[in-house]
């Protein structure tokens, strides 16, 4: 059990990590810059946001099966494939919020800043300061996304034990056994778990309870 | 809920480092914890071998039961992808598996003679036995043979639930409709689930329904279960014999061939081959497998 709930933070940790770094300064360029085609890289951000976890399962199975295009790296039925997977699901969950909280933010300031002479970096770092309560949802919208997806990791893990089982599959394995009081006990812990993740990252958030950040 | 900023740090300070051990400490303790003792892609490259097989024998506990002994003698890590036989012959023909342990002689031949697998060699033995509502509306118990037992399930347009997986035990079912000159695809009756033997255990237990089932698995599942064993015979169209093979490594040159062999020496070698006749003993009062010592009947 212990092995299991590891497994699962160190998966859905490490994919929360690359989706934050690739997630949060895509969403804030997004938000920040204004391009021709934006309309529609932003149509297709949320239709990401809502990519169904098993096409996305089924289609880094295929990428890294021996037969696939990265069939060499050897990562199928490993954690680092489940890493993937859920990096993909989670990373537009992140740009996309991260992008809204930008977008939200009164356009005073980037003016104020930009005729102050601050660099384009410089007022995306002021920004996402800005907006950090936003950028907050979205990496604990995007680790509940993570922590709880059962179909992709169940597909490119496959459900080894001491492997590639974390929560959401041993609770599947379990239902499918019947052991319904064990399934319900690992839901009880996935929960938990995400309740005290969520809350170091709310008490981290400085302004979070005053409402006036 | 308001906390001063000072309060909000100590309490993430409290939790914070938990987490964190938690996290780094992931690794080291799944690495105790993996048989081999040793974690992630370094366990990879030493020896593991990936093996995909039935629901049906990770689900009965026999893997469980015989795989430990293995991973202590050779250090190599068994890594145990439980899906259909046809899913995993499926996946060793993409080469993403080392072994295969499954239960469809014509499937198995096919995957030999297309140069897929190596050395097809039969375990052991069980049968396939119907399950069913203890007041069996179809008359079962009392079926002269399987093929009949089926025929009254459909007469009787009694709830019946099928894998559907491509697994062998779907296999075996079509044959046994066949043998009964039915086609139950279409019929009302007739609940295709797409899913393992526990599973389908599980849908034709909260039904009432009908289902065919490898010996092991439900009796692995009993006490979870209303469903009663109705047609338990030896009965030769219910045999199900259980092959492995190894997949062919001038196929896939990644394939750990050696450890698929060594895991088939181990599970042929007289001392597994009597842990396997007496599986089942103890937890389930009978005998469920009759080993094969790599002979295969068909």
């Amino acid at each position: 059990m212990t092995a299991i709930v590891l497994r699962t933070l160190e998966v859905s940790g490490s994919a929360l990590a690359v989706a934050a770094a690739v997630g949060i300064p895509l969403g804030a360029v997004l938000g920040f810059r204004d391009f021709r085609s934006k309309r529609l890289v932003l149509t297709a951000l949320y239709t990401a946001m809502g990519l169904p976890p098993v096409l996305v399962g089924l289609v880094v199975f295929l990428l890294l099966s021996r037969q696939g295009p990265l069939g060499s790296w050897g990562l199928l039925f490993t954690p680092p494939a489940m890493v993937i997977a859920q990096a993909i699901l989670v990373t537009p969950l992140v740009a996309g919020i991260t992008m809204a909280a930008v977008t939200g933010v009164d356009r005073s300031i980037r003016e104020a800043a930009l005729i102050d002479g601050a660099s384009p970096r410089h007022v995306l770092y002021l920004l996402l300061r800005e907006s950090q309560f936003g950028v907050i949802v979205g990496v604990v919208a995007g680790f509940g996304r993570a922590i709880s997806e059962v179909g992709a990791v169940l597909m490119v893990g496959g459900d080894i034990e001491g492997y590639t089982r974390v929560m959401t599959t041993a609770i599947v394995l379990e239902t499918r056994k019947g052991n319904f009081e064990l399934a319900l006990a690992i839901g009880a812990v996935l929960l938990g778990l995400s309740f005290a993740v969520n809350l170091v990252l709310h008490l981290l958030q400085p302004g979070m309870y005053s409402g006036t950040s | 809920m308001r906390f001063s900023p000072m309060a909000r740090r100590r309490y993430a300070a409290a939790i914070m480092p938990a987490l964190l051990a938690l996290l780094l400490g992931a690794r080291d303790f799944l690495g105790g914890a993996a048989p081999s003792g040793c974690s992630g892609a370094q366990a990879h490259a030493a020896g593991r071998l990936l093996l995909a097989t039935t629901t049906s024998l990770a689900d009965s506990g026999l893997l469980d039961a015989l795989v430990p002994g293995f991973t202590r003698q050779t250090g190599t890590r068994v890594d145990v992808v439980a899906v259909g036989t046809g899913q995993a012959l499926a996946q060793a023909r993409r080469g993403d598996a080392d072994l295969v342990l499954v239960h469809a002689p014509e499937l198995e031949g096919e995957f030999v003679q297309a140069g897929f697998g190596l050395m097809r060699r039969c375990i052991a033995y069980s049968r396939f036995a119907l399950a069913g509502p203890a007041d069996d509306p179809a008359q079962v118990r009392s079926a002269p043979n399987a093929a009949d037992a089926f025929a009254r399930i459909a007469r009787r347009g009694a709830p019946f639930v099928s894998r559907a997986d491509g697994s062998g035990t779907e296999l075996k079912e079509r044959a046994v409709w066949k043998l009964a000159g039915v086609e139950p695809r279409g019929h009302h009756w007739y609940f295709p689930s797409g899913s393992g033997m526990a599973a389908a255990l599980t849908i034709a237990d909260q039904r009432q329904a009908y289902v065919l089932t490898d010996l092991a698995t439900y009796l692995a599942m009993r006490p979870r279960l209303r469903l009663e064993l109705l047609y338990d015979q030896e009965d030769p169209t219910l045999f199900n014999q259980y092959a492995a093979v190894a997949v062919n490594p001038s196929r896939f040159p990644h394939v750990n061939f050696a450890a698929a062999a060594a895991f088939v020496d181990y599970l042929l070698s007289p001392e597994v081959q009597l842990q396997i006749a007496a599986f089942g003993r103890d937890r389930f009062q009978r005998p469920i497998f009759t080993p094969l010592g790599g002979q295969c009947i068909k």
